[in-house]
């Protein structure tokens, strides 16, 4: 990559900053070029965003909603809370949720770094 | 000494870079980087990440740090904590005897990263280098300039759970860095990079992955609507483009990397190679391009077309590694 073809194309997800890549100067020698970002990365970032939006939006209960919300999938959530997957699982369930004990909501919303009474509530 | 930060475009060779220039010897990013051999591929079925495979263009998280300790003799001291007070006051009492040192934090928790590049990445790794009351002094080699950090939010990126959790991991100098001797540190990279590139015993790592990777995109469907299939290129190129690389899979640095080895060690041979390795990281630039262009449906969604391009890449990078290996060997010590 050249240095002029380094992209400024004020890549959305990088909310204005800059980030730096390695490009050829017009002396043959790379070095560092700040880059405004490129088409590219916002297209497979914003296509990542979506996709948890999407299964946010899918959510059966509040807490899977709030799981795809931090970003997170059943694996990561369930390490996060150092229990095993079938557990977080049944905890997803609308129906367990809501009989969920409080000390079982404050490790989901410490995990998730929400407040107890957000976990309840799909906003 | 007053610190100075440093735009870089990778995490760790950043934070390497400015740690090592803080305590006096100048070594840029690529050198960082390149001396680590921290150039790679691999594409890991069996780890998922939100329903896809790992696919890495470089060593794992932890490998540069490790790989310069052991290189320059550094005397690194790495520390854990099992409980978050303890590695935060162990954090304040290294910074008021001066010292600067190096976390291993997740990115997610980190209040200055740009939301839509907020993930569950755990091994993003950041220096500090002071604190005022509750705010810490933080230099990020990925952002431009210093940032502040509040100290819950760093002690929730220090302690986050899950795969690669940091556990609070921080690292500093015991010793003032040893000047190198960069030809034989140098060449020794070079063996170990080729090495991992041509002749890893698992068909998942180097050339060997990045076509058992065009294997596994050639067997997605064409269907125009299939969002999973349009999930996993997609994935493919922000693992790419936009985890902690500086584009093209980390092989601009490298390139970089073998211009300022040809320069410090005046073994031109390195000079050429570099040049071929921009081209082929353009070509990974050109199959990132096509990529979006598919899963914007701007052209037809094709896999296939998309395999042989990484077939392509993978055929050159073969001769590119065989041939920095000879130009090694052919390096008189």
């Amino acid at each position: 990559m050249r240095e002029r073809d380094v992209p400024q194309e004020g890549n959305a997800t990088l909310a204005g900053h800059r980030k730096a890549v390695y490009a050829v100067g017009e002396d043959g020698k790379l070095r560092v070029v700040p880059s405004r970002g490129w088409e590219v990365e916002e297209v497979v970032t914003r296509q990542a965003v979506e996709d948890l939006e999407r299964r946010a939006r899918e959510a059966r209960s509040p807490l899977e909603y709030h799981m795809y919300r931090a970003r997170m999938d059943i694996a990561m959530l369930a390490g996060a809370v150092g229990i095993w997957r079938w557990r977080l699982r049944r905890h997803l369930r609308p129906q367990v949720f809501a009989r969920l004990p409080l000390r079982w909501r404050r490790r989901y919303a410490e995990a998730l770094g929400i407040a107890v009474e957000a976990l309840a509530r799909v906003d | 000494m007053r610190f100075q930060h440093q735009h870089a475009s990778h995490c760790e060779s950043g934070v390497m870079s400015s740690l090592l220039r803080h305590h006096g010897l100048a070594l840029s990013e690529p050198m960082a980087f390149g001396l680590a051999s921290a150039l790679a591929f691999a594409y890991l079925p069996f780890i998922r990440l939100n329903g896809l495979p790992l696919i890495a263009y470089r060593m794992p998280p932890g490998a540069i740090v490790r790989a310069l300790d052991r290189g320059l003799d550094l005397g690194v001291r790495f520390e854990t904590f099992r409980s978050p007070d303890a590695g935060m006051a162990r954090l304040d009492a290294l910074l008021d005897e001066g010292k600067v040192v190096g976390l291993q934090t997740s990115i997610y928790w980190l209040p200055y990263i740009p939301p839509d590049l907020r993930f569950h990445f755990n091994a993003h790794n950041l220096l500090v280098y002071g604190r005022e009351g509750d705010e810490y002094l933080v230099s990020d080699p990925v952002a431009e300039t210093p940032v502040r950090c509040a100290r819950q939010d760093l002690q929730k990126a220090r302690f986050a759970k899950g795969v690669l959790a940091p556990k609070g991991r921080l690292y500093y100098l015991t010793r003032p860095p040893p000047a190198g001797d960069w030809r034989a540190l140098g060449r020794r990279a070079l063996a170990r990079t080729a090495h991992i590139m041509l002749h890893t015993p698992l068909p998942l790592v180097g050339v060997r992955g990045i076509r058992w990777l065009a294997r596994a995109v050639e067997r997605l469907g064409c269907a125009e609507d299939d969002g999973a299939a349009k999930l996993y290129i997609g994935h493919i190129v922000r693992m790419q483009e936009e985890i902690g690389t500086g584009g093209a899979g980390f092989r601009f640095i490298y390139a970089a990397f073998l211009q300022e080895l040809a320069a410090t060690t005046g073994y031109g041979p390195l000079e050429a190679l570099a040049a071929r390795l921009v081209e082929i990281g353009d070509e990974w630039q050109q199959f990132a391009f096509a990529a979006a262009k598919m899963i914007k449906r701007r052209i037809a969604f094709e896999p296939p077309a998309l395999a042989a391009r990484l077939r392509d890449i993978a055929s050159r990078e073969q001769r590119f590694f065989a041939d920095l290996n000879q130009a090694r060997l052919a390096w008189a010590l």
